[in-house]
């Protein structure tokens, strides 16, 4: 008999255990299912550190957080009502981000003295009611996991490897979704391999325990989102920005080259360019990430849409290099998947500490436009965008994501290429007035191609007579080239489309973000709109150039609050340029922001006047 | 799985090209202190390609950072002067771009081997079909005379007033040790022997090394003087060719026995020319016992240690994107679509 079903409008599920259980594998697989069931959604994905840390212990915790709703969302959720923790330092490291009342599924037959003591127990938190305020259900997961493959005779290491699918068996009950989605999947992953049919007994298993089992007495239902129509697929911020690449390659008819050195968290997009051959890419893994960004840069000269990325450390490497490409005026798609810092900092966590880098980061008056993306499925518009920038102004670009877009995953509507607009590029061939640093209005130069007859020049690092692009050490020219320069990234803001602001138009608060903090700022505005507060919300694509329209819109706000993951960058940025009293609202706990801290910011600032 | 052979990138060659030494130079003066070595050298690669048949387009110059490196504003063809030490990762970068351009990369001993260290290996080792000429001066000369890593020890410099205490590495054998193809040395001065071997250079189909020794008469003036000067270069220098036996001295009265892998400088006379070891270019031992001669005891050698052929990177790069895009139907949207779902 089927048990009663409640139905809820959002839930936040977290699935965490050590680093080898598999729950990255198990989250992406809800979220796949998830998103096929209609909800809107967002993920979180929570790497340890790169270096498998002793089983057990709370440095090898890998934790997945989904966020999914019959109404829109834009973030994973600040705390999750479901935790499903596989053994006891699991659920140490997330307790304290359970909502109080929220289910917790405990895997029982991991909660041994000895991984007690590896997480830093004293004595079992089941027994001593530190989880009185949750909904606690345990299950001997492993066990019931070993139960139903003991006829396989495998090795029990490889049957506790399946465990992970028990529990997804068990969530999916849980939340009435359908099996068949990860049912197809297991067959196409393994085949009919023992493992493959070992997965799948264990996720049929996990969702007749939840079915039949007393432990549940009902299971809960998320409405369908009422969605855009169209198509859709689940992407990644890393993924997004190699399709965004592959796009950009397209529209602009040129072949792709990326030079990269492997760095978290970036080294995925390098995988994924790698794949492609097919439509002419060509994948460097160079040496390091200087001879990186130079493979891209000869690339470039030689007339491919030239990329390379990277992570901070990594950037830090590149500078002179792309000093060099800002000099020789050729176009170049330099990509930071910022972590957090400084120096080696935590690779597998996200930050947005890297802008001033980006921003001034190299030798000299060294100006190069940035362009951010604010959500995984952003991505893809961003490295198009950035593209765009590189080959129509004949520019080196910055191209900032972060460890929290990379990695997270979103339900993301399908574009039709045929209806995104073709990038124009042209290669000189004309000999006749060539010239290398002859100007159009966009004040770029010519991009010719070694190979064409005729227009054989050099170019190099040293500073360059406007025009011919002769060395020259004349001291107007050079104060003419440093300003040329920079009026080459002004102009691009002449391109750009007028700034959009979500919330209120203008009123008592604008709160400016820029990158993989959108989805909780966004959704904070909404909630103070809802409450009858008039705050507005920038997220800005274009960091350099500014958009032309920004200044007027700061000021049609009494106060601007500037939330980032760092100490405070862009509210640098912005209270120099404008003379605006932008205030900091700075974060940096290698952690995404939680909607409820955006929310009280803004508050403490709508108070504090 | 088999290897499969990749087919060497095509470089047209027109023969003959119609271009003369005078299309190879640029209308930039030429701004070496009077005297350097490295005017011959320009002289000399301006002068060999006529010869080569490459038209003057498909020439690329690649350099990093010192007095050699303002190389390419000298040649009128396709030319980069680079950032310090780098030259090698942006040649590589456009050769697997444009496999039909000839890409040359110059370099000194103080931006190939020191700041450029890494790439200068991984070039090589990549074997990328790129000619990578190093002049190699013993000294930095654009920063004004600070000892290089090719200085001998004990070197008296603007840093190292007490005699430099680093011990210098050479160049020919860095690039026997990442595997290089193709190592040469030349001379400067030595007009005709950087003709042949540029020439051979140019032939080669994966990276082609030659270190050309060449002097710096402001801060190292006579560095190579007893290579070149007319009393001691007979005794002191020996050209070594495929397939020739080793012999060097006034009228050839000297040559070089091997004993087992020990090399030995005898008196023709004595024992006769068969007695002689005879270079093989494809030998690795050849080329590691002959580049290890060192003076005083040995004769400094020049002219081709090794010359082997191997597919190179930018070739089978080529060949992979071909392989995979033939017949390719795939475009960006397919892949955008994949695993998508419609909402109605
Ligand atoms: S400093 Fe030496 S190497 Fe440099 S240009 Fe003068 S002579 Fe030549």
């Amino acid at each position: 008999m089927s048990k009663a079903v409640e139905t809820v409008e959002t839930v936040a599920i977290r699935f965490a255990g050590d680093s080898g259980d598999g729950m990255q594998l198990t989250g992406t697989q809800f979220t796949d299912t998830t998103a096929l069931a209609g909800n809107d959604l967002a993920t979180f994905p929570d790497f340890p550190a790169e270096i498998r840390a002793p089983a057990g212990t709370l440095a090898g915790v890998s934790g997945f957080q989904i966020n999914f709703s019959s109404e829109a969302v834009f973030t994973p959720g600040d705390a999750p009502d479901v935790l499903v923790a596989m053994n006891p330092a699991a659920l140490k490291a997330n307790l304290p981000d359970l909502k109080q009342g929220g289910m917790l599924i405990l895997n029982s037959e991991a909660f041994t003295a000895k991984n007690l003591t590896r997480a830093g127990y004293d004595g079992d938190p089941r027994d001593n009611g530190s989880l009185k305020n949750y909904r606690t259900f345990q299950a001997d997961i492993t066990g019931m996991t070993l139960k139903a493959i003991e006829d396989m005779k495998l090795g029990t290491r490889t049957a506790v490897r399946s465990k992970n699918f028990f529990a997804l068996g068990l969530v999916y009950w849980l939340y009435n979704r359908d099996m068949q989605h990860s049912i197809d999947w297991i067959k196409g992953k393994f085949g009919d391999t023992d493992v493959g049919e070992a997965n799948l007994r264990a996720l049929k298993a996990g969702y007749n325990f939840g079915e039949t089992a007393e432990l549940f007495d009902h299971n809960y239902e998320v409405k369908q989102a009422v969605i855009e129509p169209g198509r859709y697929r689940n992407i990644s911020g890393n993924e997004a920005l190699g399709l965004g690449f592959l796009a950009a390659a397209e529209l602009s008819g040129l072949d792709l080259f990326l030079g990269s050195y492997p760095i978290t968290p970036a080294s995925d997009i390098l995988h994924f360019l790698a794949r492609f051959k097919n439509l002419g890419v060509k994948t460097f893994q160079a040496e390091d990430e200087i001879a990186a960004v130079c493979g891209a840069l000869g690339a470039s000269y030689a007339g491919a849409l030239a990329i390379t990325t990277t992570s901070g450390p990594g950037l830090a490497l590149k500078a002179e290099a792309v000093g060099l490409a800002l000099m020789l005026e050729l176009p170049m798609v330099i990509v930071n998947v910022q972590r957090a810092g400084p120096s080696t900092g935590m690779p597998t966590k996200t930050e947005q500490a890297d802008l001033m880098q980006a921003m001034y980061g190299r030798n000299g008056e060294s100006p190069v436009p940035i362009v951010a993306a604010r959500s995984p499925g952003d991505a893809f518009y961003a490295a198009i965008e950035a593209s765009r920038i590189a080959v129509t102004h004949m520019t080196p670009v910055l191209l900032l994501s972060d460890g929290f877009v990379a990695t997270s995953a979103e339900p993301w509507r399908i574009p039709d290429m045929a209806s995104l607009p073709p990038i124009d590029v042209s290669f000189r061939t004309e000999q006749e007035g060539f010239a290398a640093y002859l100007r159009d209005e966009r004040l770029a130069r010519p991009w010719a191609l070694p190979g064409t007859p005729g227009l054989e020049h050099r170019v190099g690092g040293l500073e360059k007579e406007n025009l011919t692009g002769n060395i020259s050490y004349d001291p107007d020219n050079h104060e003419l080239m440093c300003k040329l320069r920079a009026e080459r990234v002004e102009r691009i803001a002449d391109d750009l489309a007028p700034t959009e602001i979500g919330g209120q138009q203008s009123g008592d608060l604008l709160l400016v973000g820029w990158g993989g903090t959108y989805g909780p700022m966004r959704s904070a505005v909404a909630q103070m709109n809802e409450r009858g507060h008039k705050v507005g919300h920038v997220h800005l694509r274009h960091i350099n150039p500014f958009p032309k329209d920004f200044g007027e819109i700061l000021r049609r706000f009494d106060r601007v609050l500037v939330p980032e993951l760092n100490l405070g960058q862009l509210v640098q940025l912005i209270r120099s340029r404008y003379l605006v009293d932008a205030k900091s609202y700075p974060k940096i706990k290698g952690q995404p922001f939680k909607e409820a801290e955006v929310i009280e910011a803004i508050k403490a600032q709508l108070e504090a006047h | 799985m088999q290897q499969r052979q990749a087919p060497y990138p095509q470089i047209e060659h027109t023969d003959p090209s119609g271009q003369t030494r005078k299309d190879f130079v640029s209308d930039q003066e030429v701004r070496w202190c009077p005297g350097c070595g490295d005017y011959s050298i320009l002289a000399q690669v301006q002068r060999v390609m006529p010869d080569l048949g490459i038209p003057k387009e498909k020439l690329v110059f690649v350099s990093g950072i010192g007095c050699s490196s303002r190389f390419p504003y000298y040649m009128n063809t396709y030319g980069i002067h680079s950032i310090h030490g780098r030259a090698p990762a942006i040649a590589t970068g456009i050769k697997s771009t444009s496999p039909d351009l000839s890409v040359w990369v110059i370099t000194g001993d103080g931006d190939g081997l020191s700041i450029g260290g890494n790439h200068f290996l991984h070039v090589m080792r990549r074997n990328v079909a790129l000619k990578l000429l190093m002049f190699n001066n013993q000294i930095y000369g654009l920063t004004k005379g600070q000892y290089s890593p090719t200085s001998p020890i004990g070197k008296r410099a603007k840093s190292t007033p007490m005699g430099s205490v680093d011990y210098p590495v050479d160049p020919v054998h860095v690039a026997l040790g990442a595997n290089a193809t193709f190592v040469a040395r030349t001379l400067d001065v030595n007009v005709k022997h950087i003709q042949a071997i540029l020439k051979r250079a140019e032939a080669h189909r994966g990276t082609a090394f030659v270190e050309i020794y060449q002097n710096c008469n402001i801060f190292n003036d006579g560095a190579f003087a007893q290579l070149t000067d007319k009393e001691t270069k007979a005794a002191s220098l020996i050209e070594i060719e495929h397939g020739k036996p080793l012999r060097f001295g006034k009228d050839g009265d000297k040559g070089i026995v091997f004993d087992g892998v020990k090399p030995q400088v005898v008196d023709v006379a004595h024992v006769g020319e068969e007695a002689l070891y005879v270079h093989d270019e494809t030998s690795e031992l050849s080329a590691l016992v002959i580049s290890r001669m060192k003076a005083p005891e040995f004769p400094t050698p020049i002219g081709v240690f090794r010359a082997v052929d191997r597919p190179s990177y930018d070739a089978m790069l080529q060949d992979q994107v071909e392989r995979a895009s033939a017949g390719n139907e795939t475009r960006v949207q397919d892949l955008l679509d994949e695993g998508a779902w419609t909402i109605e």
